[in-house]
């Protein structure tokens, strides 16, 4: 019985509750033991449940990719064929896609968030917070299949006109960058699904940002200020340094989410799959939208087992990714606790 | 004379400091405006052409053939409000439960810490593995896509959303609290459930709204578990429409009809969930 009731956790539980389970003598009146049991037990399998859900969908991926993984191995990883008809599969056209693709949304969503973060704990007036930080969250409410349809149709197009042509135009010749910006300028390639993701993911990023800003104890602040620092010197030597682990932990959830993102991505990236050139203008592919298009046709087999080992490395990368913010994000809070 | 250029040098650099400085924040404007710019723009073109494609016939129609004259979201509509209705009721009380263990039982135990860092992870897992999950452990042992393995990935969706609300709400009760309630002899899973859940409730079920938003528009796990299908049924062991897979195949196509009527069920997706998530808030608001 002691096993299945464990001490509450709770620090100030009372003295009488704790002498309950450890083991001395009976407790003279327990009403309903029964119901405890079945409640904590309850409780407890829904808790197992969660952990083997995780480990479930790593076994699943492993064992529906052992195929692949027995006929390549490792080298997946840089094979770049991809020709299901004659059963040929590597991977590095769809990891590079799905790395490209993030790395733009970062370069464009950090420092915007920054700036929102910025904007929401420092500068905007009262009234005004609650509202943008409203707007700035239902941002990350819209559906992705609602960005990916809009990026296509709406988005695409006016990128292409008004963005890839003319910088095409500007940097015609230039060696790195006239090549990054070669190919077809139609609004579909990398960096329209880089831009999209961004969109997607400055709100991830953003929030984050701003509640670990918030927690920057007003002493500091005061104190800098009071020494006569610019507003923007106070975020930038003492806001950002004493938050840094909390906002690259931010990165790092927003980074997450652009790596697994599915429909905004398949919808503007092109579906192509070749590595022909480091254009970002290209159609390409990502691991996501590969499986999004071929999973449901594709047969058993080499074909499908290679799909799936395409979602477990997606699996390994995100899990990685997203288990280094939530350490870094617990630090934070730890620090918070020493340092108040 | 050494005074008054000290002086000039220290004015020069108080003057650039504020030029950094003023840059700096209608930087940090730009980003907000930026920001707000995309929202507004989505939102704007959601409605302007969701509306154009909207009508009667979206609600009681089925969806068409390609070119086809009349034609509606029908079946979708009916298959995404079944799916995400059956997912919530199935992933809110163990969600619920495991938010309970996490507050009431596992704080200081290994099963509590690991479930706590893993439910983070699985918050933020991509939702086209979930997909790819029951594709392996449903659809390919049953040999068929069906309704229920949509309800299933939908329903793995909603358990940490639950879960991580739960537990956040729960460790906001007073101890104060349960200690009253212990003091008085009550067995602990009535303190849990007559106290310290009811006490939380409105946060609970924002948490629900909340996970019912996020798997309203969720396409990636319904791809390859309920598939779709063009007709109306009601019976969950076969392919089922939803109207986020429908939205993706009409607007990928070619035809001006499908098209049309993605937009429509867009519109509809996002009203949908943005009200979810207004009406969430206010409610806890409210409450709280």
């Amino acid at each position: 019985m002691t096993a299945t009731l464990p001490a509450p956790g709770l620090p100030h539980t009372v003295p009488m509750e704790r002498s309950i389970p450890s083991g001395g003598p009976a407790p003279r009146r327990m009403r309903a033991p029964w119901g405890d049991r079945v409640f904590s037990i309850l409780a407890h399998a829904a808790a197992w449940l969660t952990l083997s859900l995780l480990v479930g969908i790593l076994v699943s991926l492993f064992i529906g990719a052992s195929p692949a993984i027995r006929e390549y191995g490792l080298s997946f990883l840089w094979r770049s064929e991809w020709d299901p008809v004659g059963e040929k599969f590597g991977g590095l056209v769809m990891i590079y896609g799905t790395l490209v693709t993030s790395a733009i949304a970062l370069i464009i969503a950090v420092p915007v968030s920054f700036g929102i973060a910025l904007f929401l704990t420092e500068l905007s007036p009262q009234w005004l917070k609650r509202p943008l930080g409203v707007a700035v969250e239902l941002l990350a409410a819209v559906p992705s299949i609602v960005y990916g349809m809009w990026g296509l149709l709406v988005f695409g197009p006016i990128l292409s006109t008004w963005v890839q042509l003319p910088l095409q135009g500007l940097f015609k010749g230039v060696p790195v960058l006239g090549s990054l910006f070669a190919g077809p300028p139609v609004g579909i390639g990398l960096m329209s699904a880089g831009i999209i993701l961004a969109i997607m993911i400055i709100p991830y990023i953003a929030s984050v940002m701003r509640d670990v800003f918030e927690v920057t104890p007003p002493m500091l602040k005061e104190s800098a200020y009071g020494l006569g620092s610019t507003t923007w010197e106070v975020v930038w030597n003492i806001v950002l340094p004493y938050t840094k682990a909390g906002v690259v932990g931010g990165v790092m959830l927003g980074l997450g989410r652009a790596l697994g993102e599915t429909m905004a991505v398949t919808f503007v990236i092109g579906n192509m799959n070749q590595l022909n050139s480091i254009s970002l203008f290209e159609a390409a592919n990502s691991i996501t939208s590969a499986l999004a298009n071929e999973f449901a046709e594709a047969g058993e087999g080499l074909h499908q087992a290679s799909l799936i080992y395409l979602g477990l490395i997606l699996f390994f990368i995100t899990f990685v990714v997203l288990a280094l913010s939530k350490l870094l994000l617990a630090q934070m809070r730890k620090g918070e606790g020493s340092r108040s | 004379m050494s005074a008054l250029s000290f002086d000039a040098g220290r004015l020069a650099a108080h003057r650039r400091r504020k030029r950094v400085n003023a840059l700096a924040l209608s930087l940090s404007l730009a980003a907000m405006a930026f920001g707000i710019f995309w929202l507004l723009w989505i939102l704007f073109e959601t409605v302007w052409l969701g509306l154009d494609g909207l009508g009667l016939q979206v609600f009681t129609e089925m969806t068409p053939a390609p070119q086809a004259e009349v034609g509606g979201l029908a079946n979708a509509i009916y298959g995404s409000f079944l799916m995400v209705l059956l997912a919530a009721l199935i992933g809110t009380p163990v969600g619920v439960m495991a938010g309970i263990y996490l507050a009431e039982y596992g704080q200081r135990s290994w099963l509590g810490r690991v479930t706590q860092f893993i439910n983070d992870i699985l918050l933020s897992a991509p939702s086209i593995v979930i997909g790819l999950f029951i594709y392996s452990a449903v659809v390919a042992r049953f040999k068929s896509f069906s309704g229920w393995a949509g309800v299933l990935a939908l329903s793995l969706i909603v358990i940490p959303v639950v879960i991580r609300q739960t537990e956040n709400m729960l460790n906001l009760v007073p101890h104060a609290m349960r200690e009253a309630a212990y003091a008085l002899g009550t067995p602990k899973w009535k303190v849990i459930l007559s106290i310290t859940l009811k006490s939380v409730r409105a946060g609970v079920l924002t948490g629900v709204l909340l996970a019912v938003a996020r798997i309203s528009g969720e396409t990636a796990p319904l791809l390859f578990t309920a598939l779709s299908n063009q007709f109306w049924t009601a019976d969950l062991s076969q392919p089922m429409a939803s109207l986020p897979v429908t939205i993706f195949k009409f607007a990928m196509s070619p035809y001006e009809n499908w098209q049309k009527l993605a937009w429509a069920g867009v519109f509809l997706i996002t009203l949908g969930v943005l009200a979810l998530n207004i009406v969430a808030r206010v409610f806890f608001r409210n409450k709280h």
